[in-house]
């Protein structure tokens, strides 16, 4: 073997370590395992907690039993306990396991007895081993102990050897993923010894049942079966060892094994061979059942039963497929060749042989078909029935609805088809009577027959079968009118007539029940794709969720609701879509559990089963973002694992959208903050650049008048003062604009309107401005008429001011600034239109666009850039236009068009006038 | 009573500074001493109040900024007890403090950042305003630019030709005229004018000045002796 062959796979070392990681949160698990009650597990586990606490472990007992033993009652003295949960049903007491209590207390290590224990209904889960579950999740370490017989894969055994069916089983799975197992083994003779002396106690079962249980026989095996589980396990651990470090050595098969699930009583018994067969091989295995037309007839309970299964052959690690077909031997054959199984495992046929001979059966059809698969037949057992029915009793507790009897209105097909023969037989008497030979006749039969198959199904096609051969010797057979048959031939004709009669009606039915089947899965289909249609096109996380619903509601016909968290972390469904439905699971927590944990709860399931609806989370990339409630009726079971994988896949979808929807808020508000942020930075650059050239100047200027203003002329000195002033006075116009910009930004300027006469405001402007137009002769023309406007006279000043100064600024010195306003009538009032006009060399035209935007200087300018963008938005805020635009003759004008709302308040006429 | 400083054998009048910035206290006791005023300092309201009973000032120099007591506060305090006029500095956009001190008794305002030329205006203004005790109107006669005022004989004449107004914008305009230089609220005005309770008919107001200016002035949006204050009031020109 070369050496690169050697290496360990990286992939496999991975997968090794993302599991080691997923198991550092978690607590660890013991599990004291025996052979069979009293070989002293829970002693043992309370020796090792002893031991754990004098070490100075933090240890608590969350539930242990004593049985009655004194010595075991001694080992519990000294640690703490959690108090029982005391639960009432029917009319008992019943003393619990306190989970939420163990959880709130957090130990290190907690004891709890009896892992494979079923918990009293109303209890948070049905089995003891997922509180387990959920304390190990929590990081809390739990010892815990167990039989063998409680092993889901080894009860059919179990049962088979002592002739007692355990109740309490525990999965497979959660013995495999225990940290650690101990085996606590007492030799047979000794057990007995115990049993003698009375320090053996059993519970709940009948002293009949435990005599044959504690039998030696029964000892023997059990404890042999308890031996080599735990050899089993070791051998695992070092074989995974042994894999992670050299794959070469090792290569696990590549068998799969595929199994047969039927709705008969063997299934359990098929399942959990199939299973045993796919850990002896290391393999993956399939469990699969056939939907024929057949089945789509079948009593509620049957279906139930054979949802049942497939829940078992999941829970044991199958993975579960659902074929339809119609014959169930050619459907498994090309499904396994398809996914290359290597070995098929069937229940064996059941009923007589010469049944089995003549209609088939599937183990005997598989086994026919060569093709290098293994098929492996497992017989059924005695207790086979019992087991199913166990497994029933366990699917109503769990509040499963098995699908109701399809009841067609039967007597009415029957009289129909009895009314088609009628009419067939009067269509032959005519044709009779026409001189027709009989052949001819028994084709009109015939069609009578076709057609009743067609449309009133098998029973009606075989009564008129019948019904057609005795009317066709009755009247159309010599001797007439009886039912006497004088040629022996004409029996033959009745042979073949009846099972071409037959063979029609099966064919028919069969034809209209798949399409029936492909009718339901295409619904199915379409509802999963009118689904992902409608939430891909929709947005808006609340749209969303009504789209949902009713598609939702649609598919399922039964009350829904998506719960989602609020602004406190609590679910509630959407606004809009109150779900009464789900108020009465609202004091369990339920949906709040589903949230936290990401697995589905509610009826019909293993956690809180006693709840009213179904609750499914909406697990997103990230984790569950909401719950999908569903209130189950009896033509909705989600029991049947196709309809709870049409639930969860709806369930995905929609929280993928809802998913896609958040993303995309979050992705617009990065990319408002994003410009935002770049806003910040541009005045941030802009800001420094203009403080810092002013100060500059000041301080340059200032300093040197201080150092040397002795020896400098009088000129210079003045000169040098005039600079340090007109920089303050640029200091001071940047500050005030930027804190005009800030407060427009932040919403805080709001306009103060009054009605003010516009030569005011221009006459104020112009006074403040004053100095700065020094140079520009400025001239007024208001029209006469103007009407007042609802300003805030302050605002207006200032835009005026800025457009001034701007004028001033950009154009040449002795160039004239105008000023002029006139009224504007227009649809529904006047506007006032203030025009500012300079005869400068006006705006560029590439340039003129942007002259509003803030930071926007024109070539060669001094000054923010901002004071136009305030003013349009000052103008802006009152409802108003500002444009820029070159005039014809030369020079820019910026335009104000003010509307005038309304009219101003009546004044109170002067009595001297 | 001090007259404006420079009258020979009058002694300097007395500014009281409350400001609170020591650099603008530092540039105005420079600029105020070396037009020949006497310069009082308080950086605290309090201290100020306690200054102006002490010293008895000429006029007071008042930022409406302080940051113990308000502004408008040490306004009223003071006019609890002196006539002595009171010159309000403010931060440009706080029209209303503006506007609440001056109803309040100081009267004129100046917005920072201001011009020591501006500031020597209003204070000659003002002392002037304090000289004038309020006699004898008869006989006064208020003369600017072009326009003269007989308060005795009830005449307006602009470049000699006499107006005619009506009997309240006469009213008016003597208010106005009668503080040339300082400016009055829109408040006083109207109570002067039009009664007490009418303080809020800003509008009226509004109207009235308008007519008034087109009657007295040549081009109304470049008034030369009805100047208006932004969100304050009004001014009659000094000179």
């Amino acid at each position: 073997m070369s050496d690169e062959a050697r290496r360990p796979d990286p992939d496999r070392l991975l997968a090794h370590i993302r599991k080691e990681e997923e198991r550092a949160g978690r607590g660890r698990l013991k599990v004291f395992f025996g052979a069979a009650a009293g070989v002293g597990k829970t002693y043992t586990m309370l020796e090792d907690a002893r031991r754990a606490a004098s070490a100075g472990h933090d240890v608590v007992v969350g539930y242990v039993e004593p049985h009655g033993r004194r010595e075991t009652e001694a080992l519990l003295t000294g640690l703490e306990q959690i108090s029982w949960r005391e639960v009432e049903h029917r009319g008992m007491r019943l003393r619990e396991f306190d989970v939420d209590a163990a959880l709130a207390r957090r130990p290190q290590l907690l004891l709890v007895d009896e892992l494979a224990h079923t918990n009293a209904p109303g209890s948070r889960h049905a089995k003891r081993w997922q509180d387990v579950e959920d304390l190990l999740a929590a990081g809390i370490d739990v010892s815990s102990t167990l039989n063998v017989q409680h092993l889901e894969s080894l009860n059919d055994i179990v049962a088979q050897v002592t002739g007692v069916v355990v109740r309490e089983t525990l999965p497979d799975d959660v013995f495999d993923r225990a940290d650690e197992v101990e085996l606590v083994d007492l030799t047979v003779p000794e057990l007995l010894e115990r049993l003698r002396e009375g320090k053996v106690y059993i519970a709940g079962q009948a002293e009949r049942a435990a005599e044959n249980f504690f039998r030696k026989p029964n000892l023997i095996a059990l404890r042999e079966l308890a031996l080599r589980r735990t050899a089993d396990r070791v051998n695992a651990d070092v074989q995974q060892e042994r894999e992670l470090r050299d794959p070469q050595g090792a290569w696990p098969t590549r068998e799969r094994v595929l199994v047969c699930v039927s709705q008969n009583a063997s299934a359990g018994r098929v399942i959990r061979a199939g299973r045993r067969l796919a850990r002896a091989l290391r393999a993956d295995w399939i469990a699969v059942t056939v939907e024929t037309p057949f089945m789509r007839r079948l009593r509620g309970g049957d279906r139930a039963a054979l949802a049942e299964h497939l829940r078992l052959a999941e829970g044991l690690g199958a993975e579960t497929v659902t074929l339809s077909g119609s014959d169930v031997a050619e459907e498994i054959w090309a499904y396994a060749r398809s996914r290359n199984v290597t070995q098929i495992v069937v229940g064996a046929p059941s009923g007589p042989r010469w049944l089995r001979m003549l209609v088939g059966s599937t183990s005997d059809e598989l086994m026919e078909q060569a093709g290098g698969i293994d098929v492996h037949v497992v017989q059924a057992g005695d207790d086979d029935e019992d087991d199913a029915e166990r497994r029933q009793a366990a699917a109503a507790a769990r509040g499963d609805a098995g699908a109701s009897d399809e009841d067609a209105p039967v007597g009415r097909s029957y009289r129909r088809a009895a009314l088609v023969v009628a009419a067939a037989s009067l269509a032959a008497a005519g044709m009779s009577w026409a001189g027709l030979v009989e052949t001819n006749l028994v084709m009109v039969y015939l069609l009578g027959v076709a057609f009743v198959a067609a449309r009133y199904g098998r029973g009606p096609a075989v009564a008129a079968s019948i019904a057609s051969v005795l009317l066709f010797d009755f009247l159309f057979v010599p001797p007439r009118l009886t039912f006497a048959v004088s040629d022996t031939e004409y029996l033959v004709t009745f042979a073949v007539m009846l099972g071409i009669g037959l063979l029609i009606a099966t064919l028919t039915v069969r034809v209209r029940e798949q399409a029936v089947a492909a009718r339901e899965r295409e619904r199915r289909t379409e509802a999963l794709f009118r689904m992902s249609r409608h939430l891909s096109s929709t947005a808006g996380t609340l749209t969303l969720l009504h789209v949902a619903l009713q598609q939702l509601a649609d598919v399922f016909g039964s009350d829904v609701s998506i719960l989602m968290p609020g602004a406190h972390g609590q679910l509630a469904p959407p606004p809009g879509a109150p779900a009464p439905f789900i108020e009465k699971d609202r004091w369990t927590g339920v949906a709040s559990w589903v949230f936290k944990h990401g697995r589905p709860a509610g009826r019909g399931t293993d956690t809180l089963p006693g709840s009213h609806a179904l609750y499914v989370p909406l697990v997103a990339s990230r984790g569950p973002i909401g719950v999908m409630a569903l209130s189950t009726h009896e033509r909705l079971s989600v029991r049947a694992p196709e309809q709870r994988q049409l639930v969860e896949t709806l369930a995905n979808q929609i929280a993928l959208a809802l998913e896609r929807d958040q993303l995309a808020h979050t992705a617009q508000r990065v990319l408002v903050e994003a410009e935002a942020e770049r806003t910040r930075s541009a005045l941030l650059s802009s800001v420094s650049h203009d403080l810092r050239t002013p100060l500059a100047v000041i301080s340059g200027a200032s300093g040197a008048l201080l150092a040397e203003g002795d020896a400098l002329d009088a000129e210079s000195r003045r000169a040098m003062l005039a600079s340090i002033h007109d920089e303050a006075d640029r200091l001071a116009r940047l500050v005030r604009n930027l804190l005009d910009m800030t407060r427009l930004e932040s919403g805080a300027l709001v306009p103060r309107r009054e009605w003010q006469p516009l030569e005011e405001i221009v006459g104020s402007a112009l006074r403040s401005v004053g100095a700065r137009l020094v140079d520009h002769p400025v001239s007024t023309s208001l029209a006469a008429d103007l009407p007042m406007l609802l300003v805030d006279g302050v605002l207006i000043e200032q835009v005026l001011i800025n457009l001034l100064e701007n004028a001033a600024r950009h154009t040449p010195a002795h160039t004239p600034i105008e000023i002029s306003a006139r009224a504007e009538p227009r649809a529904g009032g006047t506007d006032v239109v203030v025009e500012v006009a300079d005869r400068g060399p006006g705006i560029p035209p590439e340039v003129l666009p942007r002259v509003f935007e803030k930071f926007f200087r024109g070539p060669g300018a001094s000054g923010t850039g901002l004071g136009l963008a305030i003013s349009r938005a000052v103008v802006e805020a009152h409802g108003g236009s500002l444009e820029a635009d070159n005039r014809d003759s030369g020079g820019a004008v910026f335009r104000i068009r003010l509307p005038v709302m309304g009219e101003p308040p009546a004044v109170v006429p002067d009595p001297s006038a | 009573m001090s007259a404006a400083p420079g009258e020979p054998g009058v002694p300097p009048p007395t500014v009281l500074v409350i400001e609170d910035e020591a650099p603008i206290r530092a540039f105005l006791r420079t600029s105020l001493a070396g037009h020949g005023y006497r310069v009082v300092e308080a950086a605290r309201g309090e201290d100020g109040l306690v200054h102006a009973t002490t010293h008895v000032p000429d006029v007071v120099i008042l930022d409406l900024g302080l940051p113990d007591i308000d502004g408008l506060v040490v306004t009223r305090r003071l006019r609890e007890w002196s006539a002595a006029p009171i010159i309000v500095l403010s931060a440009r956009g706080q029209e209303q403090d503006k506007v609440a001190a001056l109803d309040a008794g100081a009267d004129d305002y100046l917005t920072k950042p201001f011009s020591v030329p501006e500031l020597l205006a209003r204070l000659r203004v003002a002392l002037r305003h304090a000289a004038r005790t309020g006699g004898d109107e008869r006989g006064s006669v208020v003369s600017v630019g072009e326009l003269l005022l007989d308060l005795g004989t009830r005449r307006v004449t602009l470049a000699g030709a006499e107006l005619r107004l009506t009997n309240l914008e006469y009213k008016l305009l003597v208010a106005l005229a009668r503080h040339p230089g300082r400016v009055l609220t829109h408040a006083q005005l109207l109570r002067e004018v039009w009664g007490p309770g009418s303080e809020s008919q800003v509008h009226t107001l509004r109207v009235f000045m308008s007519q008034l200016r087109h009657k007295l002035e040549a081009d109304p949006a470049r008034p030369r002796y009805l100047l208006t204050e932004q969100g304050v009031g009004y001014r009659f020109a000094a000179e």
